[in-house]
């Protein structure tokens, strides 16, 4: 071999070709192993919860019984609560979260943006159990003893709307419930607007400026319109983080098995159902194969969400 | 390096100390975990056996026992008989709980409120809404009731003392028992669901005018306002030891199969109507012997000894006769290899 000769592979060539090898195959076993564990949970689930499809049908998803001594399960009050909880949860936390990034992207002053948006990751990275706690031992009294009484005062004889201010003030209820789950997705949702309304191309914004436009048009005219699809797409991450959350609507919402008439009224969800009674079922029963249907439906739901929220959330094209 | 092999003869001690313990495994209902615990301890120390018991429900226990993954399974509710049958399990008793209701009235001591049976069924059935109604007027002569919502409240998550509760609500109300009946968890008329005894005693706390129901021992550790109740025979009775012991003494034990003594609603004139026992399933063939020997010689341990444990943590200690009882069909019941009986 000459020594004008280049090799054609780096020295020890062989070795790392199988090393290139094994590790290109272990990548891809976990890669794969994600897919592999999604459709096994996702089948596990279905194939468990069969029984329950079979013996309710698709009534299964409407009905609102759900009665362990009968042997009668319908998922119509836990889709219906999970729903419902999230959607209010979405609509107190989403104007909220717009202020909080609209604030540090345009507002704020440079060297303040730092410590709030730190404030709102450690706000996201809070276990959900403390905020069942906090919802339980201070937002409940307080809601029972004020906030209810007061707006049943106000509200409550209201045409059309009035019903759904009336009830005891138990302090837990839905309301409390997406109070808590709003504060909850807060982060997550500021966090990703926070995110993209910083994608706008500065030149965008300052011709816009250039042209005499306020802050206010700026955000309205530039920056949501630029950024609608990925503000949706946090919204739809929040959204999916609130109905899978349990531990802290188990602490507030009431746990009880109707159909709420009032904001106050309690409620249950599929999580919190799911956890408060999988203890007591026994292997074998309905009543284990209706709540292995209710994780099988809630995974549906989610998946959709997440989904949608991926497919907003993607790089926009040039 | 010193300090190395110092921390490997430590380890390696701690594992001979541990080895020396012989570990016995159990699964199931939360309400006697503290009273096992205890008796854990202090086998522990006397005999050497060493109680690994985890809380996670009675029909965790139950599931548990059954799938043999455990040396025996614990559950508030008897197992019916059948499924013993099928299981091979055999099922005794180790202590007995009350269930009593609490209350949150301003202006009502504790143990002043009279609750007959019948209007306790109808309050949680959503029949009996405000403190002031005539009905419970009527039973309580010598207290002042305000004109309060009644907020019932129970335990949102499947449980023993759910199971204990709604079997005196449909022993003593014929509409109960055919509108809701009885399981760990069921469907109720009205109300707010809490997590746990911990989670009612709280919602209590703070909803005027709620009532919820809780183990006796929670209530008095925590010192809730409990009510009284009228009994079978007709007499208004507060939650004491003496009223538990009283429906304990009323149980027919002799007769029940499986020791799946009915002590609700008994018929003794000072009996408190809601007690119950807790039980025990532990395999008639069992895979390993000598576990399941050391399980045995676990709970004669605490028979023997752990009375005043239980008194102490306000559980009522089974009759003596009962024991005698248990003993016996453990060496009846339990086989090992070649059927020859474990306890001797």
């Amino acid at each position: 071999m000459s020594d004008a000769t280049l090799p054609l592979r780096p020295a020890g060539s062989r070795a790392a070709s199988v090393g290139d090898r094994f590790f290109a195959l272990a990548a891809t076993s976990a890669g794969v192993l994600v897919l592999v564990l999604l459709s096994a949970i996702i089948l596990s689930l279905f194939v468990e919860g069969l029984p329950s499809f079979r013996a309710f049908g698709l009534n299964f998803l409407i009905d609102t019984d759900w009665d362990p001594v009968q042997e009668v399960f319908g998922a119509g009050v836990p889709i219906f609560g999970t729903v419902v909880t999230a959607v209010l949860a979405l609509l107190l936390a989403v104007p909220l979260a717009f202020g909080i990034a609209f604030y540090l992207t345009e507002i704020a002053p440079a060297w303040f943006r730092r410590p709030v948006g730190t404030a709102i990751e450690l706000l996201a990275a809070v276990p959900s159990i403390i905020y069942g706690m906090w919802g339980f031992f201070v937002i409940v009294p307080i809601m029972g003893d004020d906030v209810q009484p007061f707006l049943t005062d106000w509200l409550g004889d209201v045409p059309w709307i009035g019903f759904l201010f009336q009830g005891a003030p138990f302090g837990t209820g839905i309301l409390t419930a997406a109070l808590v789950l709003a504060v909850m997705i807060i982060p997550f949702i500021a966090a990703t607007m926070r995110d993209v309304f910083n994608t706008v191309p500065p030149v965008f914004k300052e011709s816009a400026y250039g042209l005499g436009c306020t802050t206010w048009e700026v955000m309205r005219s530039i920056v949501v319109p630029y950024t609608r699809a990925s503000v949706v797409g946090g919204i739809m991450l929040g959204l999916g983080r609130a109905l899978g959350e349990t531990m802290a609507v188990t602490f507030v919402i009431g746990n009880t098995n109707r159909i709420p008439t009032s904001l106050f009224g309690p409620g249950n969800t599929i999580a919190s159902i799911v956890a408060l009674e999988f203890p007591e079922s026994h292997t074998g029963s309905l009543k284990l194969s209706s709540l292995l249907a209710l994780g099988f439906i809630l995974f549906v739901i989610s998946f959709i969400v997440l989904a949608i929220s991926r497919l907003l959330l993607r790089p926009r094209s040039a | 390096m010193k300090l190395v092999s110092t921390a490997l003869a430590i380890t390696l001690a701690a594992f001979t100390v541990g080895a020396q313990a012989q570990q016995i495994t159990g699964a199931g209902a939360t309400f006697p975990a503290p009273v096992y615990a205890k008796w854990g301890e202090a086998a522990k120390a006397a005999i050497g056996i060493e109680l690994n018991y985890q809380a996670i429900g009675s029909g965790g226990g139950q599931n548990q026992i059954i799938n043999r993954t455990v040396d025996f399974g614990a559950s508030d509710a008897p197992v019916d008989g059948a499924k013993l049958e099928q299981n091979h399990l055999l099922q005794f008793p180790t202590v007995m709980g009350a269930v009593v209701p609490i209350v949150n009235l301003p202006g009502v001591e504790a143990n002043k409120l009279k609750l007959p049976s019948e209007l306790l069924a109808d309050i949680y059935l959503g029949k009996i809404t405000k403190w002031n109604d005539p009905r419970l007027v009527e039973a309580n002569r010598d207290v002042k009731l305000p004109n309060v919502a009644i907020a019932p409240v129970y335990r949102a998550d499947g449980s023993g003392t759910t199971f204990v509760f709604t079997s005196y609500l449909s022993a003593v109300s014929p509409d109960w028992k055919a509108q809701v009946g009885a399981a760990t968890s069921v469907k109720w008329a009205a109300g707010n669901g809490a997590k746990g005894n911990d989670g009612v005693a709280a919602t209590v706390k703070q909803v005027r005018g709620a009532i919820g129901y809780v183990e006796y021992a929670y209530a008095k550790q925590n010192k809730l306002a409990t009510t009284q109740l009228r009994n079978k025979a007709g007499q208004f009775v507060s939650p004491t030891l003496a009223a538990f012991t009283a429906a304990a003494d009323a149980g027919d034990w002799h007769n029940a199969p499986n020791f799946a003594v009915n002590l609700i609603d008994t018929a003794g004139t000072e009996a408190w109507p809601i007690v119950s026992a807790t039980f025990i399933l532990l395999p008639k063939n069992p895979v390993d012997p000598e576990r399941s020997a050391n399980v045995m010689k676990f709970f004669d341990f605490a028979f023997k000894n752990g009375d005043e444990i239980a008194t102490s943590l306000d559980y009522i200690a089974l009759p003596a006769g009962v024991k005698d009882a248990v003993r016996a069909s453990w060496h009846a019941d339990i086989r090992g290899p070649g059927l020859a009986a474990i306890w001797k």
